[in-house]
């Protein structure tokens, strides 16, 4: 792939962990427990989205991104206060945001109106004047504004009177390249200490300026003291370049980018005036900067700096590094004793001999360790950083995660699923073999079971995934929810680390979002209607994940008016969903919201309903191998909770043989097993047989048939029935020979490794290696529906 | 030889950009996501440049600066600030804690290589 592409993509994938971090990061500030560092990651993270998003060219997303990033900054720095207001105004604009991200992602459009809504509302929270510098310029150079020195600012560096490079210094001859039409430029260039203490070097500057055209460069060592007054800490070398160049003098000025703070620097056209530095603005040099230079220009405090290396006597100044330029007189070893008077040190920007690395004297380093208070280093951040440099321990910075393809985790887990199966019929056979359960062999296989079993879970555990990538994504649903209905919601939320296999939580999406809806919606009053009945205006809707029994639960509750039973009741009854005399129980009452076709919205709403009722909630969750249910109390408020397996590579299922196959029918869509009884099971027509089951009948499919293993039913008396109920809610009986038992089966897909069978949903192998087929309880008892159209007795559940 | 460029910057784009630039003009890079880590990763491995973000976790770019201008064996590695603040007063607050130089975000490779050349030696 493109590289360019490929690292956009890392840039979407990274706004996704940024924007959850910011919005819990917002969520956060909006309920008051955030702490300055929360308000910092999410500067940090607008902050990188921007960054991204700059090196993208993705123009609108920067916009939008500065001027959040501009009220993040102002709340970090606490210029600005952190109300409610600005926090809910933020967790808006954060929407905003995300769909921003999404339109550059997507290559889609954000909703221009709301968005630069948006924009204007967040800038009044700072006031016009905070934004002024809305250099939200994406083209910022990647140049800068020069901070240019002011020769005549006391404490700036002391002009050197340079001498021309005519004056008999020895000159290095840069190989010429034919002449064009270049310009000749004479440059002074003086380094000053502190060019050095940033690890900026003379060499690289002379190695960059012969890149654009032949030099000529002369080495003024005058001011180089006598050798024991020579200071490590000192700059004592200046040079003069004859540069020959086509480019212009913003090119030559480029060269000394990172350096021209800290030395000085004239350019001038050979035989023009000097077009140095006075032509530029001198305005810019901050306050901070000035003490910066004033500092880095005070003497040195020699006396200091010998008491404190008193131990180490000698320090070696190593030879100028300058390839291109004139050798510098090889320093001797200086005794820093010796050295008398420290005055003459004190003459300003005298270029030092630059210390090459290799060579560098431990001694040297540590007086410059000590003494070069040239950082104007802000304690705190020192503190910081000492201890960090000190460990040897390395710590992971960020949670120790790698990032792996989801087709290696499944392939582990398929690889793994054979092991299950594998050491399952070597388990049988060594039974069959009739080998004591003391010998070796099967106190061996007994370790290797546990071994298995664990290598099963962890690598289950590796597709488990916290349900938090869904839930966080709930709270901006329940603000545009709760705006367009005109509610005040407050969305409570628990047990997001709660983990379930990552099928499993890509399709909690929507029947989550489903059921919030429909707890704003239907379930919480209007605040008027809260506050006449006596409760807080806000309304509080609860989301919460846990495991019990070795599944996942997902509960829904809301505080809010409960279900209106007598209305249920009637449109059940007005759908013809049940009889007029049903006699239902409360909770069978709320349970009738999940029939296909009951609606209880008045019109179909877009919110809750998008035109389809709770029963595509229930179909997708039966899907899932889950179930789900209601509770509510009338005033109090109603709980919608789901029950969902961990993980969909695994299925609890009960084991059956019909026309001599083993089969295996889901435990998820198992209501109950029976024996027919005779006087129970009728003919519809003569061939299509019902069962009743209490006081409804329901199909009484035959499995053998309804696979096509063999042509005619067996006697229903002769058999056992087991009572399913698919996803969208139909019953049926399944007629099979006998049940074997339960187990938990890996599911093995049919369509990767033959095709797709109707009325077949997967495969598995059992232990004795017989391959079994997993029943599609769904397409048996809807194929067995639409063949029979009479027999949807389904009406008559409660009848 | 090879050179070896620390780059220390939270944002995983970033880094992905840099090292991208970065290998394709032949240097090797080492990458940290934050400046302690930064630290850690100089002082195991060393490097002879170190390109910093400004804004990250646990450390700042300051504290980056510091850290590796405190570190006897490291205080003369040139250290390139990364940051998208064009304003003045950062940059300058980075150069007084030592920076050797800067790269302003956005950048282009060719941007980001000279400025890496103008300071490795």
């Amino acid at each position: 792939m493109d590289p360019f592409e490929s690292i956009k993509q890392t840039f979407f994938q990274e706004c996704d962990e940024l924007l959850t971090d910011a919005e819990q990061g917002l969520l956060d500030m909006e309920s008051g427990t955030a702490d300055s560092e929360t308000i910092n990651a999410v500067f940090r993270a607008v902050h990188s989205v921007k960054g991204g998003a700059g090196a993208f060219g993705l123009e609108d997303l920067i916009r939008f991104a500065h001027v959040f990033e501009t009220i993040m900054d102002e709340l970090r720095s606490e210029k600005m206060e952190l109300t409610n207001v600005v926090a809910k105004t933020l967790l808006r604009a954060f929407d905003v945001l995300a769909d921003h991200v999404a339109a550059a992602r997507d290559g889609g459009q954000v909703d221009e109106a709301r968005s630069s809504g948006m924009l204007d509302e967040l800038k009044a929270l700072i006031g016009a004047e905070g934004m002024e510098d809305e250099a939200a310029d994406p083209d910022e150079d990647f140049g800068f504004v020069p901070v240019v020195l002011d020769l005549d600012e006391p404490g700036g560096f002391v002009s050197l009177d340079l001498p021309e490079p005519e004056a008999g210094l020895p000159v290095l001859e840069i190989p010429a390249e034919p002449e064009v039409a270049n310009g000749v430029w004479i440059i002074k260039f003086a380094p000053g200490a502190d060019m050095y203490a940033k690890a900026n070097e003379a060499g690289l500057v002379l190695r960059e300026l012969a890149r654009l055209g032949p030099t000529e460069v002369t080495l003024h060592d005058e001011t180089l003291p006598a050798l024991d007054l020579l200071s490590a800490e000192q700059a004592y070398f200046s040079w003069t370049i004859r540069l020959t160049t086509e480019g212009d003098e913003a090119s030559i000025r480029e060269v000394f980018e990172f350096v021209e703070d800290d030395c000085k620097i004239e350019i001038s056209r050979e035989g023009g005036a000097p077009v140095s530095l006075e032509t530029e603005p001198a305005e810019e040099i901050s306050d901070d900067d000035a003490k910066a230079r004033a500092s880095a220009e005070a003497p040195l405090d020699l006396d200091a700096l010998l008491a404190r290396i008193g131990a180490v006597p000698t320090v070696e100044a190593v030879a100028e590094p300058v390839p291109e330029s004139t050798p510098a007189p090889a320093p001797a070893p200086v005794v820093l004793e010796a050295i008398a008077e420290p005055e003459p040190v004190a003459v300003v920007a005298a270029p030092p001999p630059v210390i090459e690395e290799p060579a560098q004297d431990v001694a040297a380093l540590i007086a410059r360790a000590q003494t070069a208070d040239v950082p104007v280093a802000p304690a705190p951040a020192r503190e910081k950083a000492a201890p960090a440099a000190a460990s040897n321990t390395p710590q992971p910075a960020a949670a120790a995660t790698i990032r792996v393809d989801l087709d290696r985790v499944d392939r582990l887990i398929n690889a793994v699923g054979e092991l299950v199966i594998q050491q399952a019929m070597l388990s049988q056979r060594v039974t069959e073999s009739g080998l004591a359960r003391s010998s070796n062999v099967a106190l061996g296989l007994e370790d290797l079971e546990l071994l298995t079993r664990e290598i099963q879970d962890s690598v289950m555990a590796i597709r488990a995934q916290p349900v938090k990538s869904v839930f966080q994504r709930m709270p901006r649903l329940v603000r545009e929810v709760a705006d367009m209905v005109g509610k005040r919601v407050r969305l409570v939320m628990d047990g997001e680390g709660t983990e379930v296999d990552k099928t499993v939580i890509e399709r909690l999406t929507d029947p989550i979002t489903h059921m919030l809806r429909n707890a704003i919606d239907h379930g919480l009053e209007t605040p008027d209607e809260r506050t006449a009945a006596g409760k807080p205006t806000e309304g509080v809707v609860k989301l919460r994940a846990l495991h019990r029994g070795g599944r996942i639960v997902i509960e829904v509750q809301d505080d809010g008016r409960g279900i209106n039973r007598p209305r249920v009741r009637g449109i059940a009854i007005a759908k013809g969903l049940i009889t007029e005399e049903a006699i239902l129980t409360d909770e069978e009452v709320d349970n009738l919201i999940f029939l296909p076709g009951f609606s209880t919205a008045d019109s179909i709403s877009d919110i809750s309903g998008r035109g389809v009722g709770m029963d595509v909630v229930r179909r997708s969750i039966q899907g899932l191998g889950g179930r789900i249910t209601i509770s509510s109390e009338p005033g109090k408020g109603s709980k919608f909770t789901m029950s969902l397996p961990l993980t969909l590579a695994v299925l609890d299922g009960m084991v059956v043989t019909a026309a001599e196959q083993t089969l295996v029918a889901p435990l998820s869509a198992i209501v109950e097993s029976l024996t027919p009884r005779m006087e129970d099971v009728h003919y519809v027509g003569g061939k299509d047989a019902v069962i009743r089951i209490r006081d409804s009948f329901v199909p009484l499919i035959d499995v053998g048939v309804a696979l096509g293993f063999r042509d005619t039913p067996i006697h229903a008396a002769s058999g056992v029935a087991v009572l399913v109920e698919s996803e969208a809610g139909g019953k049926a009986a399944l007629l099979v020979e006998a049940i074997q038992g339960q187990r938990q089966v890996v599911i093995k897909s049919l369509e990767a490794n033959y095709q797709q069978i109707d009325g077949v949903a997967a495969a598995t192998i059992l232990g004795d290696g017989r391959v079994a087929l997993i029943l599609d309880v769904d397409a048996l008892v809807t194929a067995q529906h639409r063949r029979k159209p009479a027999a949807r007795s389904e009406k008559r559940l409660a009848g | 030889m090879t050179k070896t460029i620390l780059t220390i910057d939270d944002s995983r784009t970033m880094r992905e950009m840099l090292n991208h630039a970065l290998v394709e003009a032949g240097y090797r890079v080492i990458q940290a996501v934050d400046g302690i880590e930064g630290l850690e990763v100089l002082q195991a491995q060393g490097a002879d440049v170190v390109i910093t973000d400004i804004n990250m976790p646990r450390l700042d770019g300051f504290g980056v600066i510091e850290g590796v201008r405190a570190d006897p064996n490291h205080r003369a590695t040139p250290i390139l600030v990364l940051t998208t603040e064009s304003d003045a007063a950062k940059k300058e607050r980075a150069r007084s804690a030592g920076a050797t130089g800067w790269i302003v975000k956005p950048f282009n490779p060719v941007k980001l290589v000279d400025a890496v050349r103008r300071v490795a030696a």
